[in-house]
């Protein structure tokens, strides 16, 4: 697609792009993967932590421990995002925070606070889920895509 | 163990959404929605509940667990309700996520005020 949008552009614009990629910092593409791998894991290590709490305490099992664990995760996002703490931890870890569910929330409650200036209902209300709905709306069509294969498949038997 | 192995694999789903963000260029959201896509596959082929088996956090706290128990509400009700349960069931399991990211996300609108 690229090289098709500079076709169209005059020589000069080419010879500018060109020179512009040239220049163009790169991203420490290795750097970023490991203080990823690092935060992210934390962020699960943690989530392990209070899993086990529920598992011993409350009689959860291995599968079922992940409810709680969530609503536990994003409790103490709302406390991080609250503090401005989360968005240093972002800028350090790229996508170490945004994949756990911590980053959802983070995104989720981040808005709600921003719009806060615009009201409950329309500022808050409105623009909660403005970064966080893609995933859900992406998660539940693809989700019912899989189930609706899955449950004829096994209508008709063959799995 | 499970910590040990929680880590590593919750480290590892976030490292490929690293490498989606920086060398295929995604925005997060793009990235988020890919591995919530990805989780409900993983799910419908039957690979993610062994995975939480064997990395336990690690596999339910990065956001492909969504998918995944998207998938397992549906397949519940499915299998009690036919087809119209695919439909009904969707929430059953993950409620959690998203309900408890709007009481906090209201809660904290509530108490926090905005910054900049």
């Amino acid at each position: 697609m690229a090289d098709k949008k500079k076709k169209n552009l005059p020589p000069e614009a080419q010879n500018y792009q060109a020179f512009q990629e040239e220049r163009e910092v790169k991203r420490p593409v290795l750097l970023n993967c490991i203080k990823a791998f690092l935060v992210g894991g934390f962020i699960c290590f943690i989530g392990q932590l209070i899993s086990t709490f529920y598992i011993y305490y409350f009689h959860f099992t291995e599968q079922t421990a992940g409810n709680p664990t969530t609503a536990t995760l994003i409790f103490i996002t709302m406390l991080l995002t609250g503090f401005g703490i989360y968005d240093r931890i972002g800028q350090f870890a790229g996508a170490g925070s945004a994949v756990p569910v911590t980053g959802f929330g983070n995104a989720v409650i981040s808005s709600a606070i921003e719009y806060k200036t615009e009201g409950f209902i329309l500022g808050v209300g409105s623009n909660m889920l403005k970064l966080a709905g893609p995933v859900i709306v992406y998660g539940v069509f693809s989700a019912f895509l899989v189930a609706l294969v899955k449950t004829l498949l096994i209508k008709w038997g063959v799995i | 163990m499970i910590f040990f192995w929680a880590f590593v694999i919750g480290g590892a789903i976030c490292v490929i959404g690293q490498i989606l963000f920086d060398v295929f260029k995604l925005n997060p959201g793009q990235t988020l929605t890919i591995l919530v896509v990805v989780g409900a596959i993983l799910d419908g082929v039957g690979l993610y509940e062994p995975l939480i088996d064997f990395a336990g956090a690690g596999a339910t706290v990065p956001i492909t667990s969504f998918g995944n128990s998207l998938v397992h509400g549906a397949m519940q009700e499915a299998e009690k309700h036919g087809l119209v349960g695919v439909v009904t069931g969707m929430f059953e399991v993950t409620s959690a996520g998203i309900s408890a990211a709007i009481i906090f996300g209201v809660i904290g609108a509530i108490i926090f005020k905005p910054k900049g």
